[in-house]
């Protein structure tokens, strides 16, 4: 694929140069160098080399922001997406977070060869089918709990505790064993020959177990299978993000909460917001908690701010003022707890509160909390009596 | 990813000549050894020096510290190719900067658990303090690191590097 196949495949020759996507990015709002109008200028310009070897293109978040708001209907996540997969082509990549070594895991995984013991942490305490028409993909959570154990990622609780809920509601999912990440942070990083082997190797073993229905608790894995496998592979099933499933069967009567009193607010992570859609059915889940105050941030639903990276990529010191803006907005609102729904969020909002960079910005103490853990600890407390 | 391959690097090739010539043809692990500078690389220096025999299956990286190794150089080594991943420092509390080889163990350690989640055998990964003149040590530690290897064979991620 060239420049110009991505050009018009991402509709930016209409582009207007009206600035609104520079003025809505939330990393030109913290980082003066970067600007996605003038990185489509470049490419419309014909400057395809200074495009390229820009070091900012691994900078943006594709978090919708600007592409919503776009007067031109330019898909400007889309075009960083395949104009990565160029840079990738010729040796560029950006400034991987944590050394690198989540990409390495990813790319390690690869091997056909691998046997994963990614399911050491089920117990007995939850109940799983070996076969049956719903499938629950855990994603990267085993990784991510060892990964960042220094600050308590919580990736696997927030598995852990959707199976629960699940049981809670009758359901048996099934788990699959060797699943491999669903290539999420690799395609958006430009490495797409790795991630179609990710992807291939998901959609067989899916079929292979006879799923009908994929139920998620990571918005990325989610995205991913809904928007970007269908063009690498053929995966006929029905998706649902938890928060979804729950919002549906909720008013079936098996969920009974217990009186939880707190006042929180909602993060919407950009994947299940901007990307997806979903901005109504956590917030019905967080209000069908009696007891429960939800407060909303002056800049949510989709307008909300992105947790600063993507795809492990470039996490600098922006990213950082990004977060702590954030957590100062949601501390604004007087509410205990901030509830997101994806994993990274809770991660990238928990490593803010906890890495002190070299400038110091103003310390943020907020409480951190998927909302599966949510759901989770407001049956909890009903089973215990 | 692109950039400096193992299988190319002049020494393997050599050794592989060698290997042609004889006709051997059992396998031979690679193991890459981060070794800091003031322990452990000096060690590898005695033991040459003393003249201790210890398979050539060892490729010595010197660092200046084992709290300088990130945790993705490890993972690059395997990705790369490599069969083994030895670190070795100093002993903790005798570390040139005070707490580098805490820093090392620490990370050494949570990588370890990643591995094994990710379906790699635990002595693949090994972590090792080696005083500065204790080159019979060094020569040990690789000598028994390269039989363990042997026995394992190759590394589960390497099958991919071929095909």
């Amino acid at each position: 694929m060239t420049l110009e196949d991505i050009i018009k495949e991402t509709k930016t020759y209409y582009c207007l140069e009206c600035g609104k996507c520079s003025s809505l990015c939330p990393i030109s709002r913290h980082n003066p160098s970067y600007s996605p109008r003038l990185m489509l200028e470049k490419a419309l310009t014909g400057f395809e080399g200074d495009l390229i070897n820009d070091q900012e293109l691994f900078s943006c978040l594709t978090c919708y922001n600007c592409s919503l708001k776009c007067p031109a209907d330019v898909d400007y996540p889309l075009f960083m997406q395949k104009v990565r997969t160029l840079a990738f082509a010729q040796g560029r990549y950006g400034v991987p977070a944590d050394s690198g070594i989540l990409q390495s895991f990813m790319r390690l995984m690869l091997n056909p060869a691998i046997e994963q013991r990614r399911l050491e942490w089920l117990s007995d305490e939850y109940r799983i089918s070996e076969k049956g028409n719903i499938l629950f993909f855990v994603g990267c959570a085993p990784y991510f709990e060892f990964a960042f154990e220094d600050f308590e990622a919580g990736a696997l609780n927030i598995a852990k505790d959707s199976l629960k809920i699940l049981n809670t509601l009758g359901i048996e999912p099934m788990v699959l064993a060797d699943e491999k990440c669903c290539g999420h942070d690799l395609l958006w990083t430009g490495d797409v020959e790795s991630f179609r082997k990710l992807a291939e190797h998901n959609a067989r073993i899916i079929k292979e177990s006879g799923a009908k229905k994929i139920i998620f608790s990571c918005p990325e894995g989610y995205r991913t299978f809904k928007f970007d496998y269908p063009h690498y592979v053929d995966l006929d099933c029905e998706l649902q993000h938890i928060t979804e499933f729950l919002a549906e069967n909720m008013g079936k009567g098996m969920l009974d909460f217990k009186e939880v009193k707190k006042k929180v607010t909602y993060q919407d992570p950009c994947r299940l917001g901007r990307h997806l859609g979903v901005y109504e059915q956590p917030r019905k889940l967080i209000e069908a908690i009696p007891g429960i105050e939800l407060i909303e941030m002056e800049h949510t639903r989709d307008e909300s701010i992105c947790c600063g990276t993507s795809a492990w990529t470039n996490c600098d010191a922006y990213s950082k003022q990004i977060r702590t803006e954030r957590l100062l907005e949601a501390k604004a609102t007087g509410a205990e707890m901030l509830i997101t729904a994806c994993p990274k969020c809770q991660i990238h909002f928990r490593c803010a509160m906890v890495s002190k960079g070299e400038e110091k910005g103003p310390d943020v103490e907020m409480d951190v909390m998927d909302i599966v853990n949510l759901v989770a600890s407001a049956l909890e407390d009903n089973g215990s009596e | 990813m692109n950039g400096f391959n193992l299988s190319r690097s002049i020494r393997t090739r050599q050794l592989l000549q060698v290997r042609r010539m004889r006709k051997i043809t059992e396998f031979e692990p690679r193991i890459i050894a981060f070794t800091c500078n003031w322990c452990a690389y000096s060690a590898a220096d005695i033991a040459g020096i003393s003249r201790f025999h210890y398979p050539a299956n060892v490729r010595n990286i010197k660092v200046m510290c084992t709290g300088m190794i990130d945790p993705g150089y490890i993972l690059r080594a395997f990705e790369r190719g490599a069969d083994g991943v030895l670190v070795a420092g100093c002993e903790i509390g005798d570390c040139h900067y005070i707490s580098g080889n805490i820093k090392a163990k620490e990370r050494v350690e949570r990588l370890k658990k990643l591995l094994h989640i990710l379906g790699l055998e635990d002595e693949r990964l090994r972590l090792e303090w080696i005083d500065a003149g204790d080159g019979r040590k060094f020569a040990d530690t690789i000598e028994n690191m390269a039989g363990k290897l042997k026995k394992l064979g190759p590394s589960p991620f390497k099958k991919e590097v071929k095909s």
